[in-house]
């Protein structure tokens, strides 16, 4: 029966507005929440257990304030909720990241990790096959779909449409949106995940070599024109021709 | 100078234009290229020589049939194993690019807009910030297109490089997509609808204006939840496609921020919409304040005229 791991990173709520003080993001006012494509990897795991069997373990790299986010896959239910911290660790680049994590999930004698597609802050895609990397494992990134009849069945898109492509043996899967509806927390799991106990642990993280140097808020773009009424169509299609130049 | 290996992106047979942007951007990390063209058939490289390219290598090996991302990051590895490593930012270049930066134990940034030394720039939180990074180290990088200039091609002088990957993998099936019209995430100009199209069926007045322009045909979220007929793979933004289209007409589109998150950044926005107030207007360059039974068809003609 497998041993299932997903991943869920804290991010600010993907309607909050980002502030950027000094040459830093000021995070101090957002509301936090699971990275919404980790939802969907928490659902993918969960589908997996209930066909095969097995315990789902939900991981997240993070100081004590991400507790919050693995309570919230225990009241989805998730089985087990574990938090990867060393008090040493700020601003780890993506090679410390997924270095502690693939140890973590080694520890944790994973056979398969669910992950999302991309983090809602960093947008990178990064972490799943990194990790998969550093684990000798297959992966399979950005999947719409699941199916665990015997082995694990994805669809993942490839050029000109979609594969269905089967997985044996370990690996790490990136999760889209698809067509999955996700399941939401009910009375008795956030009651559960309440008294649940996060299990800490730690790992060594190699020295970050990419270092932030500042964050800036997006480039103004210049005022567009507006035009009233459809006849001005006419005039925009000329103007993308001659002053935009794109057609 | 330092070294830098790029993974030419290879789209139907062919290497993508958006590869000799990978070159300039190699250069403006000042750095020399050798271009790595992953291929069954080495003469795919032969389109894979641009100015200031020291070397082109086909890699040819079985593993490049079908994507698997293992196989393909430890053979493109193999070719070409020092260096830092430059892919365009396509879901699947980005998957290599990590999976050979994990390889070698080396950081990867993705999205990068803009590159000054060894200091990159790439969105964050959905495009409503900007960080920039300075590396100190070899590095995996993946580069948006439509950001750096194309370099100047020149004939290839290829080696070619026999090597495949254990495949971890297994294809059971390939499902077409049901339109032969492009992908959101190939296209240099995206026309889009939202719920305010009203109706799946008039998507049909999208797809007219994107066979003259050679567009392809997106959606916001509302109308990929309201509408089967509108696929998921045609959704833009947040849990969408990213894009960076040289043009982006959004129709029916009100520009919450979660579309803004997948298109923000095209290089041109046009916006059809009846209400005066939407929020997509401040995004766009060029805004109509009009119905799209109206605006619609005043477009086509013009654009048509235009193409013909
Ligand atoms: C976690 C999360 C992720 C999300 N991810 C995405 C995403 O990836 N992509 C996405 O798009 N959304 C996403 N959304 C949803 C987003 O918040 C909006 O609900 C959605 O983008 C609205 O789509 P819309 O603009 O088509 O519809 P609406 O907001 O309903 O807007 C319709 C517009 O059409 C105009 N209109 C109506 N009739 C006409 C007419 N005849 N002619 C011209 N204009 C007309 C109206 O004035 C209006 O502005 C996400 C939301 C959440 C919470
Ligand atoms: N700090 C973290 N803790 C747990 N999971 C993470 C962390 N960072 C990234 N992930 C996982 O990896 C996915 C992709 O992240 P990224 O590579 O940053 O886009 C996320 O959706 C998470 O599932």
């Amino acid at each position: 029966m497998p041993n299932i791991v997903v991943l869920v990173k804290r991010v600010p709520d993907t309607n909050a507005r980002i502030v950027v003080s000094g040459d830093r993001v000021d995070l101090s006012a957002v509301k936090w929440v699971i990275s919404p494509y980790d939802e969907f990897a928490i659902e993918t795991a969960l589908q997996h257990k209930e066909a095969a069997g097995g315990t789902v373990t939900a991981l997240t790299l993070g100081p004590s304030d991400a507790d919050k986010v693995l309570k919230d896959a225990k009241a989805i239910g998730v089985d087990e909720i574990v938090r990867l911290w060393d008090d040493s660790w700020s601003e780890l680049d993506s090679n410390a990241i997924q270095s502690a994590l693939a140890q973590a999930v080694t520890g944790l004698g994973a056979e398969v990790v669910y992950c999302g597609k991309t983090a809602a802050d960093t947008g990178a895609g990064s972490t799943g096959p990194g990790v998969a990397e550093r684990l000798g494992w297959a992966s399979v990134s950005n999947i719409t779909n699941a199916s665990f009849d015997g082995g694990i069945t994805v669809t993942s898109p490839v050029e000109g449409g979609s594969a269905r492509v089967s997985v044996s043996g370990n690996a790490v899967i990136s999760c889209d949106k698809g067509n999955m509806k996700v399941r939401k927390p009910n009375v008795k799991g956030i009651m559960m995940a309440k008294r649940a106990q996060v299990n800490v642990v730690s790992a060594d993280a190699p020295v970050s070599t990419v270092s932030i140097v500042s964050q800036t808020p997006p480039p103004a773009k210049p005022a567009g024109k507006k035009f009233e009424g459809a006849s001005s169509a006419e005039e925009v299609a000329r103007l993308l021709r001659d002053e935009a130049n794109v057609i | 100078m330092s070294e830098s290996v790029i993974i030419a992106e290879v789209n139907k047979g062919t290497v993508a234009a958006v590869t000799a942007e990978l070159v300039s951007a190699a250069l403006a990390l000042g750095t020399t290229p050798t271009v790595v063209v992953p291929c069954t058939d080495a003469s795919v490289a032969d389109g894979a020589g641009f100015e200031g390219v020291s070397k082109t290598i086909a890699v040819k090996g079985d593993c490049f049939t079908n994507y698997d991302a293992a196989s393909w990051a430890a053979a493109i590895d193999a070719a070409a194993p020092t260096g830092i490593v430059i892919a365009a930012a396509t879901p699947q270049s980005k998957d290599v690019a990590a999976r050979v930066a994990a390889r070698r134990g080396i950081s990867i940034v993705q999205d990068v807009v803009a590159i000054d030394g060894m200091n990159l720039t790439s969105p964050i939180y959905s495009g409503k910030a900007m960080q920039t990074v300075a590396l100190s180290g070899d590095a995996a990088i993946s580069v948006r297109a439509n950001v750096f200039p194309a370099a100047a091609s020149t004939a290839a002088d290829v080696s070619v490089v026999d090597q495949s990957g254990d495949v971890a993998t297994a294809v059971q099936e390939i499902i077409a997509r049901a339109s032969a019209r492009l992908d959101v995430s190939e296209a240099n100009i995206i026309i889009s609808g939202g719920r305010g199209m009203g109706s799946p069926d008039n998507f049909s007045h999208l797809e007219k204006i994107a066979d003259t322009l050679g567009a392809a045909v997106g959606a916001s979220r509302a109308a990929v939840d309201t509408w089967d007929e509108i696929p998921h793979s045609m959704q833009v933004g947040q849990t969408g496609k990213t894009v960076n289209p040289n043009l982006y007409i959004a129709v029916g589109i009100s520009g919450a921020i979660q579309h803004l998150a997948g298109m923000r950044s095209s290089k041109y926005i046009v916006a059809v919409n009846k209400d005066a107030d939407a929020p997509i207007f401040s995004h766009a360059d060029y805004g109509i304040v009009a119905t799209w039974e109206e605006a619609l068809p005043v477009l086509e003609s013009a654009f048509s005229s235009m193409m013909a």
